[in-house]
């Protein structure tokens, strides 16, 4: 399979591929958390190449996209509704080919592979990108089958295995001192913060390379909110982040990067700081300053 | 005033009112049904008291006699058409009403039932001492007992106040002996029997042949062998039942009836005894507990119009759920593959509605379907396969109607019911749901396999439990395609392989009918038809009530998200 071919070296053809971000080794902090980027991670972890995208024949979404989003860090989609933030987010792992007649242009890498490579079964890619959705959707199974589902799917049997999997991806989710002692309830039996929780474990228990989050706060109250975007500080470490959120302060509050779409065109990207203090593009600072949008 | 202003109603509110009454109006009917159907099928089985009823002087006598005694079964006007011009013009009205009374003894009287205008009663007596007798053959008998003649020549007068009790223990004697000889009968001269019919195929089959083979010579030998084997084996057994039989005349009740006549009876012909009109509360509850438990537990007798229905309510259940073993997986794969797998379009959409026309097409005609492919072409392939010894002999076996054929015509039918609902409800699985598994790297079939057919279970059992009451209560299809008014055995039974699919079977859809509508006495019958259906209609409730546990059960554990 493709994503399991080793990862290249870091070098500085990478670097020159990168057509659109400009990215900067030294970096202002934005956020006290965010740490230096290790220098062996890719920059271009994934490519998003001349993409086009439409509903059917005719409508088009998605406008002649270039981006690279890079390893192990969190970027943030922005944009007023419909300017295809989520639509670009959902075609990473393909999840917009289970919609009838949509059709796309260009191409989308992961670590120099295309996502369309007719030999690449969209399972084998979907088990290595995580993802969550913006209304939390735990199966109706309980809290420990729900986590393991993708180990399930796999064909993983291995108790210990399994056990292993489900204490880690609920350690990792913030998740496992609240719920250790009733692992086999319903899933249904948790808050909605703990819920959206429990779908980040499940999406990180097949330790996937990329971690998609479309909207994942917006049903969650602010101390929910909190929790997540905690959360997510810490999954940077393991995994590629990408998050589309219509919370500013959210993107300014846990991203590195920051992406503003517009009418399905990418209007600006760039480090989160500059795109929130210091905009190139008079759109994205009448949208981030909360003049329309 | 504001609140009686006429002009303020909203437009419209008025035809709520409709609404109601539509409801109201489908409440009552179902209500008037089922009460009824309920009142008349739980009287059946209450004693009733015995009256005795003098006529009138010139009134026409009953058998030469001016008292006549019967159960009182209702009063009704006489027809305008049979009055005489006097009874017309007669002020009492009760001169134009009639009486039906239950007079039983139906070998005596000819009838179970004889009218009385009300007019010409004189006089009407419950008398004590009166015995209501169940009998193998010819219904009750309504007599007053004289003595009992017992084999060693003693006489028991019935006003000795040992004869009840002497009655009763008889009564014991016979029926556990009955049993006996049902034992004996049914059972092993049964399975001799089923052995027996296959050799005389088998022999029947190697003499047709003109000129035998030397192997064919000695296969025929040994089949007669076998079959003297048999027969030796059958004597017996038989000399044995018959010895038990004739034991069932040792004692005889000597009777009278209310015209005066006196008859002599074996014992052995009774099945059960009360005494109608000395009965307390609770030896009504007794009896009435008796006689309901009998009736689902017996085999019939004399044309199904007497006895149980245990053969009938055996066989629809047995009919129904393998019925729904059969529309189950059928409904519920075509509606996956409907739902989840085929491009929707126009095809697909023809498809849909011609599913749905399908279950408005009269029952007869899938009867008729079941008749010509399963039974002709399927079970006759089958015949023409497994057994060409029996095909050839023109004794059919899956070529003929039988339990199984009834099954999967049924389920043909009911198939669109459970394809409906199972589609709605994969339908109603969150789009949520879905796409968090795929995203979780299961392939579509997981995702169903795992998440949504389970989560549309609950709906998948709604169609099912529609499905069996459909199917648990239709009788058309199921006259061509195996139901028989009286079945020589069980679909279930003790002999190898024990579950006879191609047996015919009885129903009790079908037991209505055959009561009703084809049995000599109608009239007589009509007890039992309420009971029957009575009976069908708590089959379909209970087995209803059996898929709607497990449906709340399955509901309870993939309770949707609270948001």
């Amino acid at each position: 399979m493709i994503m399991t071919a080793p990862m290249p070296e870091p070098t500085a053809k990478a670097e020159t591929r990168d057509r659109v971000a400009n990215p900067l080794p030294g970096r202002v902090e934005f956020n006290a958390t965010k740490a230096v980027p290790d220098p062996s991670l890719r920059m271009d972890y994934i490519r998003v190449s001349n993409f086009n995208f439409f509903y059917d024949q005719t409508a088009q979404v998605l406008f002649d996209l270039n981006m690279d989003i890079p390893e192990r860090q969190v970027t943030a989609f922005i944009g007023p509704s419909g300017c295809g933030k989520s639509t670009l987010l959902r075609n990473i792992n393909r999840m917009n080919d289970l919609i009838d007649g949509v059709r796309h242009e260009g191409d989308i890498l992961i670590n120099g592979h295309s996502i369309y490579d007719p030999y690449l079964e969209v399972i084998s890619l979907r088990k290595r990108i995580g993802m969550v959705f913006q209304k939390s959707n735990p199966f109706p199974k309980s809290i420990y089958e729900n986590v393991i589902y993708s180990l399930r799917v796999a064909g993983r049997k291995k108790k210990s295995e399994l056990d292993d999997t489900v204490e880690r991806s609920l350690r990792g989710a913030a998740l496992w001192g609240e719920v250790k002692d009733r692992l086999h309830d319903s899933a249904f039996s948790l808050s909605g913060g703990q819920m959206q929780r429990l779908c980040i474990a499940r999406a990180i228990a097949n330790r996937p390379e990329i971690l998609l989050m479309d909207e994942p706060c917006s049903a969650l109250d602010p101390i929910a909110t909190g929790k997540i975007e905690e959360l997510i500080h810490e999954l940077k470490a393991s995994y590629t982040i990408v998050i589309v959120t219509h919370n500013m302060q959210q993107a300014a509050r846990v991203s590195d990067r920051t992406a503003f779409f517009y009418l399905g065109r990418l209007v600006e990207y760039d480090e989160t700081q500059k795109v929130f203090m210091n905009p190139a593009n008079p759109q994205t600072e009448a949208y981030v300053s909360g003049r329309f949008g | 005033m504001f609140a009686s202003s006429q002009k303020d109603r909203p437009p419209g509110e008025m035809f709520v009112w409709f609404t109601s009454m539509g409801l109201a109006v489908g409440l009552l009917m179902i209500v008037g049904l089922l009460g009824f159907i309920v009142w008349n099928g739980v009287a059946v089985f209450w004693p009733k008291p015995v009256a005795e009823i003098r006529l009138k002087e010139g009134a026409p006598l009953f058998r030469g006699s001016a008292s006549v005694m019967g159960v009182i079964t209702k009063q009704q006007p006489i027809d305008v058409r049979n009055l005489t011009p006097e009874q017309i013009a007669h002020p009492d009205p009760l001169v134009r009403m009639e009486k039906q009374l239950f007079v039983g003894n139906r070998n005596i009287y000819g009838a179970s039932y004889v009218y009385f205008n009300a007019g010409d009663i004189e006089s009407v007596q419950y008398p004590e001492g009166v015995l209501n007798i169940e009998r193998m053959e010819w219904g009750n008998a309504l007599v007053f007992p004289i003595a009992l003649e017992l084999k060693d020549g003693t006489r028991i007068e019935a006003s000795d106040p040992a004869f009840p009790g002497r009655f009763s223990e008889i009564m014991v004697e016979v029926n556990k002996r009955r049993a006996a000889i049902t034992r004996i009968e049914k059972g092993k001269i049964g399975k001799i029997n089923h052995r027996m019919r296959d050799l005389q195929l088998d022999e029947r089959y190697l003499v047709r042949n003109k000129t035998l083979s030397p192997a064919q010579q000695a296969d025929l030998e040994e089949t007669r062998e076998r079959i003297r084997q048999l027969q030796a084996a059958y004597e017996p057994l038989a000399a044995e039942a018959l010895k038990m039989r004739e034991r069932q005349n040792d004692h005889h009740l000597l009777f009278r009836l209310a015209t005066g006549e006196e008859r002599r009876q074996a014992m052995g012909d009774f099945v059960h005894h009360f005494w109608p009109n000395q009965m307390n509360t609770f030896h009504k509850i007794g009896q009435f507990l008796h006689h309901g438990k009998e009736f689902l537990i017996a085999y019939p007798r004399e044309a199904n119009t007497e006895g149980g229905i245990f053969p009938s309510l055996f066989g629809t259940v047995v009919m129904t759920l393998l019925m729904s073993l059969a529309v189950t997986p059928f409904g519920v794969l075509a509606a996956i593959y409907l739902r989840e797998y085929a491009k929707q379009g126009p095809f697909v959409r023809a498809v849909r509605i011609a599913v749905n026309n399908l279950a408005g097409v009269p029952s007869i005609v899938f009867g008729i379907f079941g008749l010509g492919f399963f039974v002709y072409f399927m079970g006759g392939n089958i015949d023409r396969i497994f057994f060409p010894r029996n095909v050839e002999l023109g004794v059919p076996t899956f070529g003929t109607g039988g339990v199984l054929w009834a099954s999967l015509t049924l389920a043909l039918m009911t198939v669109p019911v459970v394809i409906v609902s199972t589609e709605e409800a994969l339908a109603a699985v969150s789009r949520g749901v879905r796409q968090g598994a795929l995203a979780c790297g299961a392939s579509k079939w997981q995702t169903i396999q795992t998440l949504v057919l389970p989560a549309s279970a609950p709906g998948i059992l709604t169609g099912l439990i529609l499905a069996m009451a459909r199917g648990a209560g239709e009788v058309a299809p199921l006259i061509l395609v195996g139901v028989v008014a009286l079945a020589p055995s069980l679909p279930v039974d003790s002999i190898f392989p024990f579950i006879h699919l191609e047996r015919k079977f009885m129903h009790l859809g079908f037991h209505i009918y055959d009561l009703g509508f084809q049995s000599p006495d109608s009239e007589a019958a009509m007890p039992m038809v309420f009971a029957t259906t009575l009976v069908l209609i708590l089959l379909v409730v209970v087995l209803n009530l059996g898929a709607i546990l497990i449906r709340n059960h399955l509901k309870r554990k993939y309770m949707a998200s609270a948001f």
